[in-house]
């Protein structure tokens, strides 16, 4: 089969659109980076809430993971760009809008958000895995019940749950993908812009895919190392 | 207090057919090709395995956006001639979903108890009829939950189709966001629309799941 297509895998490199996937990368990192930090922060205060004494904290925190989990995340943050100024008012509106590199943040705000609910989903496990007597023994050496998660079970639910993290934390960089809607100039967004300046899409979006998978394996490495090192005596690891 | 909402009803709901179309389309071929892919991930025979490990490895590490950026970008290369967007988008569906369904296929399949394979065997039928009549029916009844999840994730992704210019749900909302300027009853609805059905999903799936806990 003959193709009508001739490659120019020169897109890649040659000035400037090597530059252009240089710096979509760097902001892919950075997305990924900074929204994973607000979904750590955020997934494990909602999934510790979620397994609180008390009845309303619970519902307020199964309530963010169903609304969070059950919208798709582009509507999500369409709604966060677009809406989200609006609901301050008409002054507020204006201000808002008139930052600069509004959809930077409000992309990683919105990452950070949506990731957070499912961290926190995994959060709530990993408590359902640790054992009962685990917070007895913790309370019976005289801790308060905040002492308790904060010194005993939180740490302890944070490495069973290290898989499954490493998992999102992949996820976060292939999600980041979707603020190319509101215009962030990351990789999938530059590998588009190439496309419209030289007709060589194909290229481009193969290059953004070796991209996206030299981060993915960064980030098995990266856990790899983590979870070794934080490995929990006595319970068997992964090699 | 929805008047753009309501105004613009018939071309919304419009998209939304087309919507429930591609989600349609491509949980059919996602869940075939998964079929496929879950039994070549269990396959003994080494150039069906390898590369069908390679297929599943590869697309679950890139984002979905860029799987169907790619086809959009291949199929006119392939069929020679510029490509609607939904065919396009259906393929690079069908294509994404069926290593997420094929993984859990698998889970699936290797779940079915080896003794009750060798019965199969040695009752006289094929591996073909064996994957048919044993094998795929429990892999499915036991995956059940699984399953409903990932095309209630399926049906949320079609959003995505936006990039290239599908006027599915999303992508009109915002043509008519672009016209009206009310995006929070906008947005709102399709937030609200999404997540009504997502959480009704939510719920057989949980059905299931309190099923299957009881065992059968």
């Amino acid at each position: 089969m003959r193709l009508a297509y001739n490659f120019d895998w020169g897109v890649l490199w040659r000035a400037p659109y090597g530059v252009w996937l240089l710096q979509g990368i760097w902001l892919t990192i950075q997305l990924g980076l900074i929204a994973w930090i607000i979904a750590l922060v955020l997934g494990v205060t909602i999934g510790t809430m979620r397994i609180s004494p008390w009845p309303w904290v619970r519902r307020i925190g199964t309530a963010y993971v169903e609304v969070f989990r059950n919208i798709p995340f582009l509507v999500q943050l369409f709604f966060w760009y677009f809406a989200g100024p609006m609901i301050f008012g008409q002054a507020m509106m204006f201000k808002i809008n008139a930052i600069s590199g509004l959809n930077y943040y409000v992309a990683i705000i919105g990452l950070g958000l949506y990731t957070a609910s499912r961290v926190a989903e995994h959060v709530r496990a990993g408590f359902a895995s640790i054992a009962r007597d685990q917070f007895q023994a913790a309370l019976s050496t005289g801790l308060t019940e905040i002492q308790m998660y904060r010194f005993v079970i939180i740490p302890y639910a944070l490495r069973i749950i290290i898989p499954p993290l490493t998992t999102e934390f992949l996820t976060i960089f292939k999600n980041s993908s979707v603020a190319m809607t509101i215009g962030v100039a990351e990789t999938t967004f530059m590998s588009y812009k190439i496309d419209s300046e030289t007709f060589h899409g194909l290229e481009a979006t193969t290059g953004a895919m070796a991209v996206y998978l030299a981060i993915g394996l960064g980030v098995v490495k990266l856990m790899g190392m983590i979870e070794s090192r934080f490995r929990i005596a006595g319970l068997v690891g992964r090699k | 207090m929805f008047d753009a909402v309501w105004r613009n009803l018939p071309y919304l709901l419009g998209g939304y057919w087309v919507t429930v179309k591609l989600t349609f389309f491509a949980l059919i071929g996602g869940i075939a090709l998964g079929v496929l892919v879950g039994l070549g991930r269990i396959s003994k025979k080494k150039w069906i395995y390898y590369p069908v490990t390679f297929y599943v490895n590869l697309i679950r590490n890139i984002p979905l956006i860029l799987v169907i950026f790619w086809f959009y970008f291949v199929m006119p290369i392939i069929v020679g001639r510029p490509m609607d967007p939904f065919p396009s988008a259906v393929i690079s569906f069908i294509v994404f979903e069926a290593t997420y369904f094929g993984e859990i296929l698998r889970a699936g399949f290797q779940s079915v108890s080896r003794d009750l394979i060798q019965a199969g065997y040695s009752t006289g039928l094929t591996y073909w009829q064996t994957t048919r009549y044993l094998l795929v029916p429990i892999a499915f009844r036991r995956m059940l939950p699984s399953m409903i999840t990932q095309s209630i994730v399926t049906y949320q992704d079609t959003s995505l189709a936006f990039v290239i210019g599908l006027p599915e749900l999303v992508r009109r909302t915002a043509i008519v966001d672009g016209l009206e300027v009310r995006s929070i009853q906008l947005f709102g609805f399709v937030a609200v629309v999404f997540f009504i059905t997502c959480y009704l999903g939510s719920i057989v799936s949980r059905r299931f799941e309190v099923q299957r806990e009881r065992g059968f």
